[in-house]
């Protein structure tokens, strides 16, 4: 990863801080001053969704091509996706409890959000009791397509089916109803990308740690 | 193609056959479980409304099927896979247990439905569309356990893994046949079922698709 592209996120994220907690935002009833929760929660969000769609793509490459790397990548993308799922849940919950009143209220949205990530729990479960490193990357890899293929109906599908009170959606308004000044993408936009490169860097991190133990245990077993 | 599937058809169906305790097992296990909810409610039979009998209904059905699909590849000896290996291509094999299942899963879910009318009641208003709920429901559950069959099968502690790695994947298919079932029990019109049928089906295609895809990397190993 380029280095100029991680000062930049971090350079981004501090003004996405600072400008997110300061400046102006719509006045609207009930959100109030939490409707600032869209540049920290939705973000992560995106972020998982993305991180991911990165850890199946490097999934369906490890089939094709049996190269240990790309199943290493693919496990870091699916733990970093994880993280940023669990900072979305927490985020969301702290926003629920002050606008719906409590922090889970069974919407459609927060349940297929607890969904997704026992689906990626119980992938490493399965990473966990698989012995043999070329058999585990393979189950593992099978198993992350089927999940991400049979989670995008719960994402996706099924809130827009099911009555929700999630911004954006059975008729409440979403991001485009309140930016009609457009202030608010001035922030959100840089956030969302600021984000995910972070999240990108974590993963290269977390994958070159795996490489380097890797290493280091092949040296003291030869 | 359609011949050698037949074929393994009927492989599967002379050896349920012929280890009947269990397929008498299986059919205990639904047993117990609608008991079980018939006990617990016996007393509050009001407190029993559609939704709630939708629920449990598929609850029954979804632990049954598990137990019912989980077999098809857990606790095969590693003998016959190797024979089945040398005898027909992967998809093959796949698509007949896929075939299978879904016809014991719909045998599961329709006897879990007369138990449930005999024991508890029969609040169902719209016979077909609860039969064509339960037909597709059935299908989706045993195409997308299936190939989490053979996943589980490869790891340790497998009928663990089992649940654990079936439960997400089927929540999506449970999610809307509970919702479907209850128009079939309201009895109301049925274009309002239309969404949730057409889901339905969109949801076994991608599953059998994938496994089809996806199960041949499994076979190997």
């Amino acid at each position: 990863m380029k280095t100029w592209l991680k000062v930049a996120a971090v350079i981004i994220l501090v003004y996405v801080h600072i400008a997110g907690l300061l400046m102006e935002v719509p006045r609207l009833a009930i959100l109030n001053e939490t409707i600032r929760a869209l540049y920290f929660h939705v973000p992560m969000w995106f972020g998982m969704v993305l991180l991911y769609a990165a850890s199946v793509a490097y999934s369906i490459r490890y089939l094709r091509t049996q190269n240990p790397d790309d199943d290493h990548r693919s496990e870091a993308f699916a733990h970093t996706g994880t993280a940023f799922g669990l900072l979305g849940v927490f985020t969301g919950m702290l926003w629920a409890s002050y606008t719906w009143g409590s922090p889970w209220h069974g919407d459609p949205k927060q349940n297929g959000a607890a969904i997704a990530l026992l689906v990626y729990l119980a992938y490493f479960v399965l990473r966990g009791s698989v012995e043999n490193p070329e058999q585990r990357a393979r189950l593992s890899a099978v198993y992350n397509v089927f999940a991400f293929a049979a989670m995008i109906p719960l994402i996706f599908i099924i809130p827009r089916l099911t009555s929700s009170m999630h911004p954006g959606s059975g008729g409440n308004p979403g991001f485009n109803a309140y930016d009609l000044d457009s202030r608010m993408r001035l922030v959100f936009y840089p956030a969302v990308a600021a984000w995910f490169i972070v999240g990108l860097w974590i993963a290269s991190l977390r994958f070159r740690i795996k490489k380097i133990s890797e290493k280091i245990n092949e040296q003291e077993f030869a | 193609m359609p011949n050698r599937i037949l074929i393994l058809l009927r492989r599967e169906w002379t050896l349920e056959l012929r280890r009947k305790s269990v397929l008498s097992g299986l059919g205990l296990y639904l047993f117990s479980l609608v008991f079980i909810c018939y006990l617990t409610f016996a007393l509050h039979q009001q407190a029993l409304n559609a939704v709630t009998w939708a629920a449990l209904y598929w609850l029954a059905v979804l632990f049954s099927v598990v137990n019912t699909v989980a077999k098809s590849f857990i606790g095969e000896r590693s003998g016959i896979f190797i024979y089945l290996y040398t005898m027909a291509p992967a998809q093959s094999i796949l698509l007949a247990k896929i075939i299978y299942n879904t016809m014991l899963s719909c045998a599961v879910a329709l006897t879990g439905y007369l138990l449930f009318a005999v024991f508890i009641f029969n609040p169902v208003q719209d016979n077909v569309l609860f039969l064509l709920v339960v037909v597709l429901a059935g299908a989706g559950l045993a195409s997308s356990l299936t190939l989490i069959s053979g996943l589980a099968s490869r790891a340790l502690n497998s009928n663990i893994l089992m649940a654990v790695l079936g439960f997400p994947v089927v929540i999506s298919v449970l999610l809307v046949a509970v919702r479907a079932t209850r128009f079939a029990l309201e009895g109301l019109e049925r274009s309002v079922a239309y969404n949730e049928i057409l889901t339905l089906v969109a949801i076994n295609a991608i599953a059998v698709s994938l496994s089809y895809l996806l199960f041949p990397y499994i076979w190997r190993s």
